[in-house]
């Protein structure tokens, strides 16, 4: 049981990485925007689903808090101060959304909230998991590093690499869904997105080997592990042929791949543990009660239903964008 | 957790959720309300629905993202800054919120995308249903959170291992407790009244300026006849509430009526300055008798006093008693407005007085300040518990919290929720200013979609000649 929930989180995990990492990376993209125009552009391609897209960190959350309680409260509790500026910029970038269109004078301040909330919100979560990777401070399940124990260069560096991750994603959603300057800009965009991220790769394997983090020893005892890094790199060689030929859907596609190898990448080296490496997933388990509760009916039933809607929505509204007059 | 730290954590969580129930409070009924508009749209083909489902859709809109984005807040909460609570009741609290996100905010979230732009690209029944799936979303929402409410009020189904965590032994008994059974409807009640009342005073406004005659009159019909009917209802449920309280709740009971000592036949506290140093009543004006009729439908009955428990075990008196009065007084006054206007309404009068339009305008506040103040009665009047009379909140509280943190995050959901509050509220005012005047669908990506300006300015000039 406690397998089925372990590959559930990570679904929902991946899939919200996904799904609000392309409306997030639209975010981070719109300062690139030459016009108003373009700007309104840009976000009418993910107006009517970044709300349900969101939706997917409270899914998150949740079963965190039911299935994994002791990692729920270990997690949030320790990342305070950088959990709570994350809810205000989603705050921000959610409220954004829905206010622009009503405000005379303030359209900048929304504008900016929802590019700045996208920034800070993406940067916090690659920090939290740049803490994990790097090993928070704990004694058995108890974290002990104060207010900033999650704070490290390489957790800061995860949150900046984070951000191009999801702008790729965001440019990759941009080939697929916009039309004419914006969707060059997703293509101008992807090539430069992708040298920035090998950077960024390199970068933070140096970082790791200079502070012998405990997860290289990992790598060396299961070298199969490299598949995942392999499969990343067909990815973006796919994405980079994509874009020299012009495929519109394909470079969004393989922006998930590589999000699929690096989330593979990270689960492998560290399962079973939830907080490395202190708290594995069935010490922070639920009773079975609980865990078969959830089972008959957010398992079976639930969540597959919706997948199945929120596949449907996307269908809904599939196709270009109109740039002005048609909407969609 | 040191105490500062530990008040600012209630502050905090106190302030976070009372600002996000006013947007659920409103948006359940508005929902429901636009189901309603459509399908009689659909079914009459008349006009005039159409265009208050539209003029409503756009406020919904706005409401609907406040309550979205400050019910984020709610579900990190529990972990941030009482991670003693989420660990020990995890198991419980956990699937319940589970729940509430699975069959509710993802069924919201995503059909509200539909019902915002998608009347143009799916069919009119399909249009229909995903109106009726945001607001079976939204009603779903509230039922589970009343559920995870009323089992801290009154938790049962579950046993405490030896790391002092809650396993559940049975859900149904946690799910459907009598608690959930009557405050639920409470709940859905007071949502649809504050909708309600929200309705009407917009009717009562547009009739007062003489604008938008049909729809305002359709406004004002539908709002207090409704109000009407739920009004009584409520009043039925808020007794049977406070049944609940009385019996498995004692000391709560005893904090809304300001009652010290057991009396035997007990007096009613109408109003008092409740003095909890010397452990009575100031200024107190009583009925002899009713508080034994209203507790127990005796004029004989010996009702506790807060003497009883040690003052360590005593929720704070003020806060109840006021709220439950203000939250009581406002019931009453909705009442007068429903039966009153309704009367009018019947006879056909329901433009002739405009005092009686006024005070069917400056109603709209009620619902919101009654669900408010009924939340701080069962909330404060919990305390000294989280999970009433196992788990305190001074031990729910994260340990290692200390009050810097805690007050700079406090201060950070000040401002933000400031911000949003202020020009949310100038935003939704605008929209209710500007009527339900016709507009275009909107589209995704225009940026005015609600805005026409031209049809703003001739209508206010018609206005004005």
């Amino acid at each position: 049981m406690i397998e089925f929930w372990t590959a559930v989180l990570a679904l929902t995990i991946f899939l919200y990485v996904v799904l609000d990492g392309f409306d997030l990376g639209i975010g981070i993209l719109l300062p690139m925007a030459k016009s108003d125009a373009e700007r309104n552009h840009m976000l009418a391609t993910i107006e009517p689903v970044w709300d349900g897209n969101e939706t997917w960190l409270v899914l998150n959350a949740t079963i965190l808090f039911g299935i994994f309680p002791l990692t729920y409260s270990t997690l949030l509790s320790a990342f305070y101060l950088p959990l709570i500026v994350m809810l205000g910029a989603l705050i921000f970038r959610g409220v954004a959304f829905e206010f622009r269109s009503k405000s005379k004078r303030t359209r900048g301040l929304w504008d900016n909230g929802f590019i700045v909330g996208s920034y800070v919100a993406t940067f916090i979560q690659g920090t939290a998991v740049g803490a994990l990777v790097h090993g928070l401070p704990m004694s058995g399940y108890h974290y002990v590093g104060g207010p900033f124990g999650w704070f490290s260069l390489f957790a800061l560096l995860c949150g900046a690499g984070l951000c191009i991750g999801y702008a790729l994603m965001g440019a990759g959603w941009l080939t697929y869904k916009s039309q004419s300057e914006v969707r060059d800009l997703g293509f101008l965009l992807i090539p430069r997105l992708l040298a920035a991220l090998v950077v960024f790769l390199v970068l933070i394997f140096g970082l790791s080997l200079s502070n012998e983090l405990w997860v290289l020893q990992r790598w060396i005892q299961m070298p199969a592990l490299i598949v995942f890094p392999l499969f990343a790199v067909i990815a973006c060689a796919v994405m980079l042929w994509a874009v020299r030929s012009r495929r519109e859907l394909l470079p969004f596609f393989c922006s998930i791949g590589v999000f699929a190898a690096a989330m593979g990448t990270l689960s492998v080296s560290f399962y079973p543990y939830m907080i490395p490496f202190a708290i594995t997933t069935a010490q922070a388990a639920a009773p079975p009660t609980t865990q078969s509760f959830m089972f008959w009916g957010v398992g079976v039933f639930v969540l597959p239903l919706t997948l199945f809607y929120t596949l449907a929505i996307y269908f809904v509204f599939k196709g270009k964008v109109g740039f002005d007059k048609q909407g969609y | 957790m040191d105490t500062t730290a530990l008040l600012l954590s209630r502050i905090q969580f106190a302030s976070t959720v009372s600002f996000h129930i006013i947007f659920p409070a409103f948006t359940i009924g508005l929902a429901a309300w636009l189901c309603l508009l459509e399908g009689l749209s659909m079914a009459t083909g008349q006009a005039v629905y159409r265009r208050l489902f539209d003029f409503w859709r756009s406020i919904f809109s706005v409401a609907f993202a406040m309550g979205v984005v400050s019910g984020i807040v709610m579900a990190f909460q529990f972990g941030t800054n009482w991670s003693e609570l989420s660990r020990r009741t995890g198991a419980i609290q956990g699937p319940l919120l589970g729940y509430e996100s699975f069959t509710a905010f993802a069924i919201e979230a995503s059909f509200f995308g539909v019902l915002m732009f998608g009347r143009n690209r799916v069919p009119r029944w399909f249009y229909l249903l995903s109106c009726i799936m945001v607001a079976v979303g939204t009603t779903m929402s509230s039922f589970w959170i009343m559920v995870n409410n009323s089992w801290m009020q009154y938790p049962i189904g579950y046993t405490i291992d030896a790391d002092g965590v809650f396993v559940p032994t049975d859900w149904w008994a946690i799910i459907f407790s009598p608690v959930m059974l009557v405050r639920f409807p409470h709940m859905l009640l007071a949502a649809y009244l504050t909708s309600a009342f929200c309705v009407a005073a917009t009717g009562a406004w547009h009739m007062l300026r003489g604008t938008f005659k049909a729809e305002a009159t359709t406004m004002m019909r539908m709002g207090l006849g409704l109000a009407a009917i739920l009004v009584p209802v409520q009043l039925i449920f808020g007794h049977l509430v406070g049944d609940y309280t009385h019996d498995r709740q004692p000391a709560k009971f005893a904090a809304i009526e300001a009652r010290w000592h057991d009396e035997s036949p007990a007096s009613e506290v109408l109003i008092a300055w409740p003095n909890e140093d010397a452990e009575r009543n100031d200024y107190a004006i009583s009925i002899p008798y009713l508080g034994s009729l209203i507790a127990s439908m005796s004029f004989t009955s010996r009702e506790v006093g807060l003497t009883n428990w040690p003052k360590a075990d005593r929720p704070p008196v003020a806060i109840p008693f006021f709220a439950f009065r203000i939250m009581v007084g406002c019931g009453l006054l909705m009442l007068a407005v429903a039966w009153y206007g309704s009367i009018q309404m019947l006879r056909n009068r329901l433009d002739a007085q405009r005092w009686m339009l006024w005070g069917t305008f400056l109603s709209f506040p009620l619902g919101f300040v009654a669900t408010l103040t009924g939340w701080f009665v069962a909330e404060v009047g919990r305390q000294p518990w989280t999970v009433y009379g196992v788990l305190r909140t001074a031990d729910a509280a994260t340990p290692f919290l200390r009050a810097p943190e805690v007050a700079a995050s406090l201060a950070f959901f000040c401002i933000v929720y400031g911000v949003i509050f202020a020009f949310g509220t100038v935003y939704i005012y605008r929209l209710l200013q500007r009527g339900p005047a016709p507009t275009p669908e909107p589209k995704v990506g225009e940026t005015n979609p609600k805005r026409p300006l031209s049809i703003m300015h001739s209508r206010s000039m018609e206005a004005t000649k």
